[in-house]
């Protein structure tokens, strides 16, 4: 029950199996590629995380900075244009408030007005007066014919003897403009009732939209409740056309959304509602143009995200480079250190069997030759008899077998040896040739030539005379086995830094493939009939005595080169 | 070649008693001894000049019995004998004064040319 988190996803188990190195030969590239994914997926997710929600925090911040002066701006507008509208209504109830219906029904009053009316303020273009019950127009003064015209059935008319004002939307007057009426019902003491209309042009609603100050790809207009443009839009239409756009066109706030022009180019609209008459003034922007800093910051912000996800990779590549192949590195040494003692291990065991094994065998061994020899001697001091030739061979045969058995008890036994070193200066190039010596005359008979490349600067070492020694002759008589009549051994010296000399013996003879030259330093592993596998065992651990190394190098029909290397100082 | 005593010593009854009357066939005059005991009592007895002794003997071993000879005659020329190759035991039977070592199985011709060198040694040393 008390189970961690950690616990019931097995989260530790599977972390082990993803990071285990595994014995198989690509263990290591599997190792690398599931380390660098963990680290890039542990590095790069929450940078991108972190990233993406700064992207949008910023943009929400930034739409709602760039937003705010837009939406100033069409509230004041929508201000500017109520406060004219409702100036315009005001002049008519004053008029209406400051003649008599007489007065205002004489024409040439009326036409004064208007005129002074044309004059002091904007947008003017007639006035009429309408009788409030029968809807008839008793005087006009305008550019129209329109006296006597009766509104009783308009829409307009009735709802100004309701209301007591009325502005209406945008119509086609009948010089096929823009119009907007304005009415106001006025009743007298005496119970009569009349109505004052002008008509004004719509062109200052234009002058407002103009003064708004637009880009050139913004776009501004208004609405009626229908939606029907009462002014011309740059983008969705114009005057008394339906505009495409969904807008709601109620409501007393003032609104922003984002939505799409024709062309599928995102925009933002910023609108508010008139309190009279129903209008909507709209304010559309290009994301484009609004947000032209952010798209800026935008890809300044995605080429930092890039440079810093591939400086990130980079990184992740180069470290478990470095580190796979330091684990590697590390597995690889601990590995041939293993080797080597169990190497040692096995050399010591196989040395204290061999010890033994000789030790019971030389004695029965040495009774055999006494026996033998007896035999030989008796036959020799004896006269001639029948078949003393053949028994003599016999003789010969036995004792040669024992010699044979010797040889290999007494190499066991120089195997198993732990001679005490002797360390001296030695001159390690006389040392060679004082080895060479011994092997001229086999060297003449099989026709073998042997070079000599020895430094004449090489430093004298610290060493055991008498073990270097057999570790040359090994190796050079391994050479001289493995080549045919007129080849030749190559012996080269040199410093091979400031504390080791090396000397490689290269032959041209039949070579080792990659399975033997694992494996010749293995005891009693040989490929000669007769061998012991016991030289190369000895040798190396001759060499690794003296506190050398000894490596080979061989290709199959060409050639054997061992090197050598010797510290100049004794370890020992 | 000049008359002198030889004693073998081994615990390996055929071993001893054949290289004995190899050595025999060429007129030498040899005595045996298959343990420490009897050959320190042959020592006292004959007066070996030369003596060739197995290293690895049940009771006395090679070296204790040449500590023994030494102090017995000093000039008695010891050939050690062994069946393995410690150097160990070689190294300390030639500070306790042995004359040689030889490893089992041996040439008869090279323990021929030891004994007469030791034989030498021995007379050298008179």
């Amino acid at each position: 029950m008390n189970k961690s988190i950690i616990d019931i996803f097995n989260v530790k188990n599977h972390l082990q199996r993803l990071f285990e190195i595994g014995s198989s030969v690509s263990r290591y590239d599997r190792f690398r590629r599931n380390i660098r994914i963990m680290i890039i997926a542990l590095t790069l997710l929450p940078l991108t995380v972190m990233a993406l929600i700064n992207y949008y925090q910023f943009l929400k911040s930034l739409k709602h900075e760039i937003m705010t002066p837009e939406k100033v701006l069409v509230n004041k507008t929508r201000h500017s244009i109520e406060f004219y509208l409702k100036e315009r209504l005001s002049l008519l109830k004053s008029i209406s408030h400051m003649y008599s219906y007489e007065e205002l029904a004489d024409i040439n009053r009326l036409s004064r007005i208007l005129y002074v009316l044309k004059k002091e303020f904007s947008g003017f273009v007639d006035l009429g007066i309408i009788d409030g019950n029968s809807g008839n127009q008793l005087c006009y003064s305008g550019p129209y014919n329109l006296q006597g015209k009766n509104y009783a059935d308009q829409s307009w008319f009735q709802e100004v003897n309701l209301n007591g004002t009325y502005i209406s939307d945008v119509f086609m007057g009948h010089r096929k403009f823009p119009h907007i009426a304005i009415a106001v019902q006025h009743f007298e003491r005496k119970g009569r009732s009349w109505v004052i209309r002008t008509t004004i042009n719509t062109k200052m609603l234009d002058n407002f939209i103009g003064a708004m100050q637009l880009g050139e790809k913004d776009d501004a207009f208004i609405l009626n409740q229908k939606g029907v443009f009462q002014t011309n839009s740059r983008m969705f239409g114009d005057v008394l056309e339906e505009c495409p756009l969904k807008i709601m066109t109620t409501g007393h706030a003032t609104y922003i959304l984002e939505s799409q022009d024709k062309y599928g180019n995102d925009i933002f609209i910023a609108y508010t509602h008139f309190s009279y008459p129903d209008y909507t003034l709209v304010l559309v922007k290009s994301h484009a143009v609004a947000l032209r800093t952010w798209f800026a910051l935008k890809s300044e912000l995605l080429v930092i995200f890039l440079i810093a996800s591939v400086l990130i990779v980079i990184a992740v590549f180069q470290l478990t480079n470095v580190m796979v192949n330091r684990i590697k590195e590390a597995d690889q040494n601990r590995e041939m250190a293993f080797r080597e003692l169990e190497h040692h291990r096995k050399l010591s065991s196989i040395g204290r069997l061999a010890a033994g094994v000789a030790h019971e065998i030389n004695n029965p061994m040495a009774i055999i030759n006494e026996k033998a020899g007896l035999m030989k001697d008796l036959i020799a001091f004896q006269g001639d008899f029948k078949n003393k030739d053949k028994f003599m061979a016999q003789i010969l045969g036995i004792l040669k077998s024992v010699k044979r058995c010797r040889d290999i008890t007494h190499r066991l036994l120089g195997f198993a040896k732990r001679m005490d070193v002797q360390i001296e200066t030695i001159d390690f190039n006389e040392l060679i040739e004082e080895v060479l010596s011994f092997l001229e005359r086999e060297a003449l008979y099989k026709n073998i030539e042997i070079q000599l490349n020895l430094s004449e600067t090489l430093p004298k070492i610290d060493s055991d005379r008498g073990q270097l020694q057999q570790v040359l002759l090994n190796i050079i008589n391994n050479a001289m086995a493995a080549i045919d009549d007129g080849g030749a051994i190559v012996i080269t010296t040199h410093e091979h830094d400031e504390e080791t000399v090396c000397t490689s013996i290269q032959d041209n003879g039949c070579g080792m493939s990659e399975e033997t030259c694992r494996k010749i330093f293995e005891p009693f592993f040989t490929k000669k009939a007769t061998g012991t596998g016991l030289g190369l065992p000895i040798t190396y651990g001759i060499i690794k005595k003296l506190g050398g190394n000894i490596e080979v190098k061989s290709e199959i029909n060409e050639g054997s080169t061992f090197f050598i290397y010797l510290p100049i100082k004794s370890t020992n | 070649m000049d008359e002198f005593k030889i004693l073998l010593v081994d615990d390996e009854q055929e071993f001893v008693t054949t290289l004995a009357e190899r050595l025999e066939i060429r007129n030498m005059n040899v005595s045996v001894a298959m343990n420490g005991e009897t050959a320190l009592r042959i020592v006292e007895q004959e007066l070996p000049q030369v003596i060739v002794l197995d290293v690895m003997m049940p009771g006395l071993n090679g070296l204790d019995v040449l500590e023994k000879i030494k102090s017995i005659d000093p000039n008695i020329q010891v050939i050690l004998l062994s069946g393995h190759g410690s150097t160990k035991d070689g190294i300390r039977g030639l500070k306790l004064g042995a004359f040689d070592f030889l490893i089992k199985p041996i040439d008869i011709d090279e323990l021929i040319i030891k004994l007469n060198e030791g034989w030498k040694k021995y007379c050298d040393s008179h």
